[in-house]
């Protein structure tokens, strides 16, 4: 598919956010400034921008515990999306989410889960919404290859198909649910359970390339809003850090040249480096744009650093829409 | 206002909210059937009330696949995309398979998100106990979402709070749960015909007395109405309050009460540990200690499971006389009020606690 040269550049420009945002989020939680600990999407730009920006602005998303490349490839701004990892009031949520339960509705990203595959059905239910309503929105679901086992998928899938549901189920196969091979705990290929719900299932073998990432999901997308109903496309890629940051595992689950061929795989030296191939940029305009997106998480944490903690009151607002419950 | 059964005033609530909002939808399994009897006229005057289907249309009457965890939490994404969905999941029973939904994503995703979401949809399910169906289909779990915080949950008793409660349910933009107990869907009073909304968190005071309050739910208050007819007989005064809703309770309406009567028994057909009698008795324990003149019974399930056996079960719910005696236990006085089949049994008091 041939696309203009400014969506390209924004394709970069988005894979650069995640990465600079995910570094930045994992030397803080190393030094103590974000609580508790976050997943990143480190090694996995390609496959979440490549997908989010085969959506509309106008569409839906739901995702899972690696979760700031989601809103992020979505377009949510970085300074809510950082202050919220550490718990400030400026955060996204509030400073009741965190990590694990980012969401930014004004893109829509309708929430991120800390429970593996818990936000399938509610992707599943944004697609409702949409034909119900006929406002030719679509949603996505974000899932791992863990996710891949939990019966919401099935039940999701069939849903979904009978109904002919616009939605796109998106397997973000990074090969290891933890410690835990794919090929160990899934019987099959993930991509071909699709047939049985009578849906197309595509398997993009090289998730580090966005475009490759970008076409099949587009695809599902056009299927999805011409009234074709769901698909389930999945995604081979590879987390280059641990499961989550500061994560200390005894052992070496993962194979050392394994895991160096795919580190020899990034997905955004891979693009800068077509960029610059196909005459779409120079090299020191790639330089500058990196230089850009460096400056932007740094002013990401400045808002973060100039946002107060919340008062203490707020952890009883927004349980309802009016006050009820909480009694002392 | 019409005479109308349980059932028949939740589907004319549900009727009245097809017609008026676009965004209200029904989905669950069974419904375009209208096997339980909510989602059209029923057995043959089903076309003279109206048949929803043909009334709305499968785009708003959505048969569902046996899934109740999709079932659950699609309605909770469109609830937060745009419809109002009312979701039918027949057994109480069945509500445990959706678990994840209700807890992790229907009562956090407002919370979690900074109040971004909001999440206008009613699960209605249907308690069959007492119409030996074994343990698998007679669950009242109601206490187990009150645990939860972030859902509705509401306890209609009788025909016309069954309607207003629903309506305004469904006018609510938090996730709701309607617990509604087959042993009533029978019974019939009059009911407004035109449109009203009942507020959560507004007690209902079904008979006003002056010795002993009984905080009765579901089920339990018509037991206790005929349980406090015959102690009227014997010169003590009752007065029932049914909550209507636990989650929002009116605290201040009970309060009241047993600041007046000093006797507290909370008759309450779910179990027994961590139940809604249970927070109930602790609540007015504590603001209302000094107005209590003798300890708070509470009459309820006891903590064993459901037996198929009508010569098992049928003694495991609070009855007229199980509620009677509790009574007569706060005031001191030994009255014996016999169940409609002459039976007069105690056993909350024999029951493992």
């Amino acid at each position: 598919m041939e696309l203009p040269a400014d969506t390209l550049l924004e394709m970069q420009r988005r894979m650069l956010r995640i990465r600079r945002f995910d570094e930045r989020a994992s030397r803080m939680v190393k030094r103590g400034q974000i609580p508790g600990t976050v997943h990143t999407s480190i090694g996995q730009e390609a496959q979440v921008v490549g997908a989010c920006m085969a959506l509309g602005d106008q569409d839906y998303m739901s995702g899972n515990h690696r979760s700031h490349g989601h809103p992020i490839g979505k377009g949510s701004p970085l300074g809510p999306l950082m202050a919220e990892l550490v718990g400030k009031s400026g955060g996204v949520c509030g400073g009741k989410g965190g990590s694990l339960h980012l969401a930014d509705f004004n893109v829509g990203s309708l929430g991120e889960s800390g429970i593996v595959g818990s936000s399938i059905p509610i992707a599943v239910g944004a697609g409702l919404a949409s034909k119900t309503l006929d406002n030719g929105r679509v949603a996505l679901a974000f899932f791992g290859d863990g996710a891949a086992n939990q019966g919401c998928l099935y039940e999701g899938m069939n849903i979904a198909g009978v109904w002919k549901l616009p939605v796109i189920f998106l397997c973000e196969n990074n090969q290891y649910a933890l410690s835990t091979p794919a090929h160990t705990v899934t019987s099959g290929v993930i991509a071909d359970r699709a047939a049985g719900f009578g849906m197309p299932g595509v398997r993009v073998e090289n998730g580090q390339d966005v475009l490759a990432v970008y076409d099949a999901t587009k695809a599902a997308v056009d299927r999805a809003r011409n009234g074709g109903g769901p698909s389930l496309v999945e995604v081979v890629t590879y987390r280059f850090n641990e499961h989550s940051e500061g994560l200390r595992i005894g052992t070496d689950y993962r194979d050392q040249d394994e895991r160096a061929n795919w580190l020899a795989r990034d997905p955004i030296v891979l693009f800068r480096e077509k960029l610059i191939a196909d005459g779409v940029a120079k090299a020191d305009e790639m330089d500058a744009m990196e230089a850009e997106v460096l400056e932007e998480v740094e002013e990401a944490v400045r808002f973060t650093d100039a946002s107060p903690f919340p008062d203490p009151s707020v952890a009883f607002k927004d349980l309802y829409t009016e006050p009820i419950g909480a009694r002392p | 206002m019409t005479v109308m059964s349980y059932l028949g005033a939740i589907g004319a609530a549900q009727r009245e909210a097809m017609e008026a909002d676009p965004r209200v939808v029904i989905i669950g399994e069974d419904v375009e059937a209208n096997v339980y009897g909510t989602t059209g006229g029923s057995g043959k005057s089903r076309k003279d009330k109206g048949d929803f289907l043909e009334m709305f249309g499968t785009n708003r009457i959505r048969n569902t696949p046996i899934s109740e965890e999709v079932i659950v939490g699609a309605a909770i994404g469109a609830a937060m995309t745009g419809l109002r969905p009312i979701v039918d999941l027949s057994y109480s029973s069945f509500l445990y398979m959706a678990m994840d939904q209700f807890v992790n994503q229907a009562a956090k995703n407002r919370y979690m998100f900074g109040g971004q979401a909001s999440i206008p949809v009613v699960f209605r399910s249907a308690m069959f106990y007492g119409l030996n169906t074994g343990a698998h289909h007679s669950d009242r779990p109601y206490p187990m979402f009150m645990n939860v915080p972030g859902l509705k949950i509401v306890v209609p008793a009788s025909p016309s709070d069954a309607k207003g409660l629903l309506r305004t349910a469904i006018d609510t933009d938090d996730p709701v749960l309607t617990f509604e107990a087959c042993m009533l869907w029978g019974a019939k009073e009059e009911v407004p015909d035109e449109e009203y909304r009942i507020p959560f968190g507004a007690a209902r005071t079904v008979r006003s007395g002056g010795d002993v309050t009984i905080v009765a739910i579901s089920s339990a208050v018509p037991e206790a109405v005929k349980a406090a007819e015959s102690l009227a007989e014997q010169g003590i005064s009752v007065e029932i309050i049914d909550p209507r809703t636990l989650v929002p309770l009116d605290v201040e309406t009970i309060i009241r009460s047993v600041q007046r009567t000093g006797r507290l028994v909370v008759a309450d057909p779910a179990h027994r540990t961590c139940g809604a009698a249970a927070e109930i008795s602790a609540i007015v324990a504590q603001e209302a200690f000094d107005s209590l003149r003798a300890p708070i019974i509470r009459v309820t399930t006891p903590d064993t499971q459901i037996p198929f056996s009508p010569a098992l079960e049928r003694q495991l719910y609070p009855n007229r006389a199980t509620i009677a005696d509790a009574v007569t236990r706060v005031v001191g006085e030994k009255v014996t009020v016999a169940n409609a089949d002459g039976s007069n049994r105690y056993i909350s008091h024999h029951a493992p606690r």
